[in-house]
């Protein structure tokens, strides 16, 4: 007889053998697989971890009122600059916080440093993104104050960080003019989950063979990407238009107007 | 090589398995990965052995199902098989398209003992 079950070993039926061991006599036609396997069906989302802690970010966020963005880029996109800029303008006056991530150095922290706003660097060092996991340690670190703007810079990289949600209330995805205006089509699924791009350097864009139409036309196949601001870091043009887009994401946070 | 996070992530999950289950280690896993996840399969090769080294999947066989990427038409419904992001609507030519497979990323089940 099964000890697990009680049957007398003539009938089909299939259970596990959680925390017993038993030996099958020759006449048990059980349908346990050989030497005690048998099948686990999980169904599991492979990313269902990082999206656990990103929902607790996210719940983090909102009952503070912060605002929090995951910036988005190849590297040399100009994200640190048009952060450092951005500090310079509306720091202190919005309350700002900044979490920098790179594989390695504080460069970028020290940077924006300089600005006066907390600003916390995650060096993940092999990794080539962020997860909700750096942020929720992070998030410890910097402090970020009650209805402030919490800006993530992540690691200069247009594919990995697509999969990573890290509980961010929008995703900022910054080009350049001096990239390839084809970028969204060959990175599509950045720019799929992007909210709003950004597209800096257009103050080089007499310089370079850029066509901003045609970037924006190939963003609009890949994504539901419905806002292009175009900056520059160097100049400010633009930069009004994107702090006012900033302030409609503070106010809907915060459930103002 | 968001991949190696990707194996990293199966490896916790089958070991929460193992652990639950009482078992031992894995024989087999079977993942679902759609067409459209945004993973490279040699990336994924590459990482694997990395990644189930002394682990609960170190002498595990993998098996893959392949999920065809479909999408719905947002403007007539059609529902239509893609290869990438950008492809617009056959019916009627709309870019608005929502994916409905290709996306998936999962552990779809484990032999363990």
């Amino acid at each position: 007889m099964c000890i697990t079950c009680g049957c007398s070993g003539d009938g089909h039926h299939l259970h596990g053998h959680e925390g017993h061991d038993h030996d099958h006599s020759a006449d048990h036609h059980h349908e346990h697989h050989d030497q005690d396997s048998r099948v686990i069906t999980l169904e599991q989302d492979i990313l269902h971890k990082n999206q656990l802690l990103a929902e607790r970010n996210r719940g983090f966020f909102e009952a503070r009122g912060i605002t929090a963005l995951n910036l988005v880029s190849s590297p040399g996109s100009g994200k640190t600059s048009i952060l450092e800029r951005t500090l310079t303008d509306l720091y202190p006056a919005q309350p700002c916080a900044v979490i920098e991530g790179d594989q390695q150095t504080s460069c970028d922290a020290d940077r924006i440093k300089a600005t006066g706003a907390p600003v916390v660097q995650i060096n993940t060092g092999k990794g080539c993104h962020l997860d909700a996991e750096m942020v929720h340690a992070a998030v410890k670190h910097v402090k970020p104050a009650q209805d402030s703007l919490l800006f993530i810079e992540n690691v200069g990289n247009l594919v990995c960080p697509a999969m990573f949600d890290l509980g961010e209330s929008a995703r900022v995805i910054i080009i350049s003019v001096t990239e390839g205006d084809d970028k969204p089509l060959k990175y599509p699924d950045m720019f799929h989950s992007a909210n709003i791009c950004l597209i800096n350097k257009i103050d080089l864009l007499p310089y370079v063979n850029f066509n901003v139409d045609k970037m924006i036309g190939y963003a609009r196949q890949v994504s539901h990407i419905d806002r292009f601001i175009q900056v520059s870091a160097t100049t400010g043009q633009g930069m009004e238009e994107w702090y006012a887009w900033l302030k409609e994401q503070v106010n809907v946070v915060q459930g103002v107007g | 090589m968001h991949e190696l996070s990707i194996a990293m992530s199966i490896v916790d999950i089958a070991r929460d398995a193992v652990e639950k289950a009482g078992a031992r280690e894995v024989e087999h896993i079977e993942l679902e990965i759609g067409q459209l996840a945004g993973i490279e399969l040699p990336a994924l090769d590459f990482a694997w052995s990395e990644a189930v080294r002394d682990s609960v999947l170190a002498r595990a066989t993998r098996e893959i199902r392949h999920i065809p990427g479909e999408a719905r038409c947002m403007e007539c419904q059609t529902t239509f098989p893609i290869q990438a992001l950008y492809e617009s609507c056959p019916t009627c030519s709309s870019p608005f398209t929502d994916i409905i497979h290709g996306k998936e990323l999962r552990v779809h089940a484990l032999t363990v003992h």
